[in-house]
């Protein structure tokens, strides 16, 4: 199933199929690691349309909400 | 070929500036976030004969800036002779990035593989042998924090070698790195660690709300109380007693009404020096900035230096997105306020970190005016907390009140939108003791180097304005807005105009004046308002430019108007 990583519930794991938008925000993305074909998990998000965060390798993103939801994950459900 | 200079390149918080200070014994700022350094430094190391400058550049994660701090990176690359790329070992896939994109620019490199005393414990193996071979440059393990490796690295510098790489297309590099990656690292599964599920608790809101309220509330408790108790038990004692006999003995030895001991001593108090108001060079000179202000510089960079290294500012950033978004900035932006506090020069510095110009702009006025800094909060305390501390109180909270409407009336009225956060979290670091003190020691250093000779500069100028009569004429041109707008009096003028030069000296000048309680809380107000100080005035107006300085300045003055006339009509 692909969905965005808004919608990813915490601790889910999913692989990336998807970064949707301009190639500003796209190469922003992928330079700070997050590109199609890595497996992510989610670790939080934050209510009122806030930042998600999640886990890439050994390191955790912060991407605010707006950038999260163009960024679409293929997880098991 | 000649070696001239070495530049320390790579992704944000992979450890630059820590090698840096290894390699050339300077002193630079090593925090645990993504951002630490914003412009570069240069330093200067022994190769052999010669002695070629290195330097330590703000992080990036390509090629193409997204910020400020990034844009001053790339552009530094040209100048370079030799590159070390400093790569965090423990996130190689993320890192190999810059490096491929360096490669390809047929510069020499070296790789700095760093963080190399973090790989065990997480569980990760490189081949770093077979990593060379394939790079095709030298590549060395090495610790920032200790210098493990960093004579090696020094001792391969003079074999880098350009690779005289094609340049890749995007898609195609990502392949090699993956390719790379898969042939010289394994990862071993580990269990979450205490600080892990620390890291996990602190970023979820549920959790991480409360968290950041009691490391907020713990963080003011050991400010004040280390903050009072180097007041009372140290610097007090120490000018009460040991100094202010010495002075009295000099203001004798230069004759009781000479003009060195009116300089040098300033007026007596009823036959007593007042260090408060005395205003003399050795007195309230030396008495402001070591008694009154150094004790809280001190505990506010111990605090601040503590919660940096453990790796908290990040978290406290995504934490206030949401509230940072009303004021058309996104949570990073909470890192130059907090800054700020301590001395507004690097905040205003700090501002880099934010993407555009819309950003910069609000960010850099916001803490201008209601962001007053440590040196300012120490003489607020020191002076109305005389007067009742719920006054002091007063004063924050007004500030505080401030900063968000002005956030969300500048949102309001600057056209565009505000960007969204993208920041790496670091994981958790527990701080250690040596760098936490390195860096203080550091932070301490820089305030009595600059800060007090501007504060001696501050005093021996209002005591020629008042020599020359200069207050007199001044303070008869502003004595309608000091007097009707603001119900101050018009000797008032002397602390405004000093604080252009030191907030603390002008905040001190308010003291000898008998204001009412009322008074003495408008004028604090004001004089954080007003116009920065000239350190932070001289940053904001490179940072933003003529124009903008000019737009921010007159924000500035009005509000000070403005909120002071208010407040002059409310209490
Ligand atoms: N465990 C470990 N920590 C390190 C090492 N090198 C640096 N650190 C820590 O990593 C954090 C970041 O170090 P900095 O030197 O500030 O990193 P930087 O690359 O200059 O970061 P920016 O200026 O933000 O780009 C600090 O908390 C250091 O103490 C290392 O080799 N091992
Ligand atoms: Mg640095």
């Amino acid at each position: 199933m692909k969905i965005s990583i808004v919608e990813m519930k915490r601790g889910e794991i999913g692989k990336i199929a998807e970064i949707q938008g301009g190639h500003g925000i796209t190469s922003r993305v992928q330079n700070i690691g997050i590109r199609t074909g890595k497996e992510i998990k989610k670790v939080g998000s934050h209510f009122w349309r806030g930042p998600q965060t999640i886990m890439v390798d050994k390191f955790q993103v912060a991407i605010g909400h707006g950038m999260a939801s163009k960024i679409f994950v293929e997880v098991e459900r | 070929m000649a070696i001239n200079k070495i530049l320390l390149m790579g992704n944000p918080n992979v450890g630059k500036s820590a090698l840096f200070s290894r390699l050339t014994g300077a002193r630079v700022i090593i925090s645990n976030y993504p951002g630490t350094t914003v412009e570069f430094t240069q330093g200067y190391i022994k190769l052999g004969e010669a002695n070629p400058a290195i330097i330590d550049i703000p992080g990036t994660y390509a090629l193409e800036p997204t910020s400020k701090a990034e844009e001053v990176a790339v552009r530094m690359i040209e100048e370079g002779d030799v590159i070390i790329n400093v790569v965090d070992a423990t996130n190689l896939e993320r890192n190999l990035y810059l490096t491929v994109e360096l490669l390809e620019k047929n510069i020499p490199v070296i790789v700095a593989l760093n963080m190399w005393d973090d790989t065990k414990h997480k569980g990760i193996q490189i081949d770093v042998k077979r990593l060379e071979k394939i790079l095709g440059v030298p590549v060395v393990t090495t610790c920032g924090l200790t210098g493990e490796g960093v004579k090696e690295l020094v001792e391969h510098i003079s074999k880098a070698r350009p690779k005289k790489m094609e340049p890749l297309k995007d898609s195609e590099r990502w392949e090699y790195i993956g390719k790379i990656v898969k042939e010289v690292q394994h990862l071993h599964h580990r269990h979450h660690t205490f600080l892990e599920r620390l890291a996990d608790l602190s970023i979820r809101p549920v959790t991480g709300i409360p968290i950041s309220l009691l490391i907020m509330a713990l963080s003011f408790l050991v400010i004040r109380f280390t903050g009072e108790s180097l007041i009372g038990y140290v610097c007090e004692p120490f000018f009460e007693y040991v100094w202010a006999p010495l002075m009295m003995k000099l203001y004798h030895l230069f004759g009781a009404n000479s003009l060195l001991s009116g300089i040098l001593i300033g007026n007596l108090v009823e036959g007593r020096i007042d260090f408060a108001q005395s205003f003399g060079l050795f007195t309230t000179g030396l008495f402001v900035p070591l008694a009154m202000v150094l004790p809280y510089i001190i505990s506010f960079y111990l605090v601040l230096g503590v919660l940096e290294d453990f790796g908290y500012l990040p978290r406290l950033a995504v934490l206030a997105d949401n509230i940072m978004h009303r004021f058309g900035l996104h949570g990073y932006a909470i890192i130059p306020m907090i800054l700020g506090l301590g001395c507004n020069v690097p905040g205003a510095l700090a501002t880099r970190l934010l993407e555009g110009k819309r950003e910069k702009f609000i960010a850099a006025t916001m803490m201008a005016i209601a962001v007053p800094c440590m040196a300012q909060i120490a003489m607020i305390v020191g002076l109305v907390g005389q007067r009742g501390g719920r006054y002091v109180a007063l004063i924050f909270l007004i500030l505080f009140l401030l900063l968000i409407a002005k956030g969300l009336i500048l949102n309001r009225f600057i056209k565009g939108k505000s960007p969204e956060i993208l920041v790496e979290i670091p994981p958790y670091r527990i701080p250690h003791a040596r760098s936490v003190i390195k860096k203080l020691y550091m932070r301490i250093y820089s305030f009595i180097k600059e800060a007090v000779p501007l504060v001696l500069l501050g005093i021996l100028f209002v005591n020629v304005l008042y020599a020359l009569r200069i207050i007199d004429f001044v303070s008869g041109i502003f004595a309608p807005i000091l007097e009707r707008i603001w119900g101050l009096p018009e000797e008032s003028i002397g602390a405004l105009i000093i604080g252009f030069l030191r907030k603390d000296v002008a905040v001190g000048m308010l003291g000898p004046l008998n204001l009412t309680t009322k008074q003495l809380v408008i004028g604090s107000v004001i004089l954080s308002i007003y116009f920065p100080c000239i350190a932070t005035f001289t940053i904001l107006a490179k940072e933003l430019g003529a124009k903008d300085m000019f737009k921010s300045a007159l924000i500035m003055l009005t509000t000070a108007i403005i909120v002071g006339a208010l407040l002059n009509l409310i209490l």
